[in-house]
């Protein structure tokens, strides 16, 4: 199997911060990686040792074969895109896409012609066509991304890194944009690195993803891998709404204080645990064996769906659940809720 | 009640403002500016022209504008090294330095202009190192552009200061990314945004070395056609009691500088327009 990037066992610290603690990930060729997790989590520290704007403490990054510590910033040749554009403000749109072309020594550096010729591709690419004239303060934001994109992939890019590309867009464009950028890499096929707290945007965009947490891979794979199937607590925590309970495991069986309350663990270790559910795996009941009740405390809508907090017994915080559309209960009303779906963990967190 | 043809404005405070502005204006600048051409005018067409074109006239202006102009430029260079230095890195004692960039501000000219001229002088403790290969600094126009080196440093880092705290390291790093090296990245991301800033600096240094009086008689010498200034053959005119001549060297100094400083003034606001921000 090839691989367009390797990262081995690579740490990083500031001053008495562990910002990364041994992270290995490998990238295939035309791949689309997206780096998720909470802030401080190491993901824009892993990014920025890759394209050489920081230096690791201890492990390598190679492309392909090339060992990456004997690569100058230029011979790295990787095409970044900054949260804030980093555009150059008093450039043209075409200037600042040809930015990179001309800063080639001059035996390398295409004639006049081919620039303006390459400059032309990369805007019809990024839909940018006949604004090459403009100045950045002159465009909207998605536009300016864009721009930083083109300039991006103007040099040929080993490797594509995009730092929170959409951060600083708001909801609608960045859901454009997002799509937009999918088509774009289905396209061009550039390895592809992006970092994002937004997970909604890496399930959506990434072949694969990366879930960091205080400086560690916790889990890389699909969409399907790490939503469906998390390997760890925190994975499961993190991505998409859960509620997280308090367990529980004796003899195979999951406990909600002296109630057994989900069929059978997927382990046998006894002793304290968590167990998570999501909205959409608790059913309303009438109550019975197996199942929560408690009061509901309020019912809203979220898009599609409606949404009722109820308040358990025992809980530390109220349970989240969905209802069908067709179920009104009133605030104050007792329910009973079945977990039809679960993961659980036994570490006590 | 509002004049016709003009957008209706929501805020108050305009007429106000405008009326305040242009009566201290008036007190402040434009009455004693007219009292002064008022007062040269008074000599007639033919010694005004006389005085003007006077060799010992001609050569006090050549040093005032040829020193100031030199000085601002060295203070341009310097300024921006420091202003740099002062942003971008963190050492021990950068503080004291930011504070020290101001003393020319804060002392009084004549201190500065003794301090210059004692160590200047050949033997001072730098004249005496540059005397033996013939470098004369004081009582020379060297000195005279010395001394406004001094003073006009502090507008320079100022103006340039806060314009670099706001560019981005973000905008260095995508440089470098894009294969350009170090003197490419500051010839064509660093400077470009920092020349309004530096311009305008340049421009208060230049100024302000034109006017300068106090530090620069002590390190000139003073010599007539050689290292005198034109604010001193002012004075000196004054003491004569030639009320005229010194009015006419203020004029042609007056002009000169006005035309100069609004030429900077309209090439900086063209420059600012043609990136897109003005």
């Amino acid at each position: 199997m090839t691989v367009a990037l390797s990262i081995e066992n690579l740490r990083k610290h500031f001053g008495g911060f562990e910002a990364l603690r041994g992270v290995s990930l490998n990238v295939e060729p035309g791949e689309l990686v997206a780096l998720l997790g909470p802030s401080g989590s190491g993901k824009t520290t892993l990014l920025r040792l890759v394209a050489g704007l920081e230096v690791e403490d201890a492990g390598r990054i190679l492309f392909g074969d090339v060992e990456a510590n004997n690569l100058t910033l230029r011979d790295r040749r990787i095409g970044f895109v900054f949260q804030h554009y980093a555009l150059f403000r008093h450039l043209t749109v075409e200037d600042n896409i040809a930015y990179g072309l001309r800063a080639r020594p001059r035996r390398e550096r295409p004639s006049v012609a081919e620039i303006r010729s390459r400059v032309g591709t990369l805007l019809d690419l990024v839909q940018l066509g006949g604004l090459e004239k403009r100045f950045p303060a002159q465009l909207s934001g998605g536009q300016r991304q864009r721009v930083a994109l083109a300039r991006a992939l103007a040099i040929e890019p080993r490797v594509l890194l995009l730092d929170e590309p959409f951060g600083a867009l708001d909801a609608q464009v960045r859901k454009d944009l997002r799509r937009w950028l999918r088509d774009l890499h289905a396209r061009t096929g550039h390895t592809t690195l992006f970092v994002t707290h937004d997970q909604d945007e890496a399930l959506e965009l990434a072949d694969r993803v990366a879930i960091l947490n205080q400086g560690a891979i916790e889990q890389v794979g699909t969409s399907d891998d790490v939503y469906e199937r998390p390997e760890t607590s925190f994975v499961c925590g993190f991505l998409g709404e859960t509620n997280r309970l308090p367990v529980e495991f004796a003899g195979g069986q999951v406990f909600l204080g002296e109630l057994p309350i989900y069929g059978m663990a997927h382990f046998n270790t006894p002793g304290p645990g968590s167990l998570y559910v999501r909205p959409h795996d608790l059913q309303v009941t009438e109550g019975g064996t197996g199942a929560l009740s408690g009061i509901v405390l309020s019912v809203r809508r979220i898009a599609d769906r409606r949404r009722a907090s109820i308040a358990v017994p025992g809980m530390p915080a109220a349970i989240e659940t969905d209802i069908s559309s067709g179920f009104a209960p009133a605030v104050g009303e007792r329910i009973g809720l079945r977990i039809m779906r679960a993961l659980t963990f036994n570490e006590a967190r | 009640m509002h004049p016709r043809g003009h957008a209706r404005r929501i805020l108050p405070g305009f007429h106000l403002s405008l009326g305040i502005t242009v009566t201290a204006l008036s007190c402040i600048v434009l009455i004693p500016l007219a009292a002064l051409v008022a007062k040269s005018a008074s000599t007639g067409v033919g010694t005004f022209v006389e005085i003007a074109t006077s060799p010992r006239t001609l050569a006090a202006l050549r040093l005032s504008f040829g020193a100031a102009l030199l000085a601002a430029m060295v203070n341009a260079v310097f300024g921006l090294l420091i202003a740099w230095i002062l942003v971008r890195y963190d050492f021990p004692g950068r503080r004291l330095v930011d504070a020290i960039v101001d003393l020319p501000f804060a002392m009084p000219t004549a201190v500065a202009g003794i301090a210059l001229a004692a160590i200047y002088a050949p033997n001072g403790i730098v004249g005496a190192v540059l005397d033996p290969y013939g470098i004369r600094v004081a009582y020379t126009p060297l000195g005279v552009a010395v001394a406004l080196v001094f003073i006009g440093l502090p507008f320079v880092v100022r103006s340039v200061q806060p314009v670099l705290e706001e560019l981005e390291s973000e905008l260095e790093e995508a440089a470098a990314l894009l294969g350009a090296n170090r003197l490419r990245v500051i010839w064509t991301v660093l400077l470009p945004p920092l020349l309004p800033a530096l311009i305008t600096g340049f421009v208060l240094a230049f100024a302000r070395g034109v006017g300068e009086y106090g530090s620069v008689i002590f390190i000139a010498g003073n010599v007539p056609l050689v290292s005198e200034i034109a604010p001193l053959l002012i004075v000196i005119r004054l003491e004569q009691f030639d009320y005229a001549g010194a009015a006419v060297v203020g004029v042609l100094m007056l002009v000169l500088s006005f035309v100069l400083i609004l030429g900077l003034n309209l090439f900086h606001a063209s420059f600012r327009r043609s990136i897109g921000n003005g």
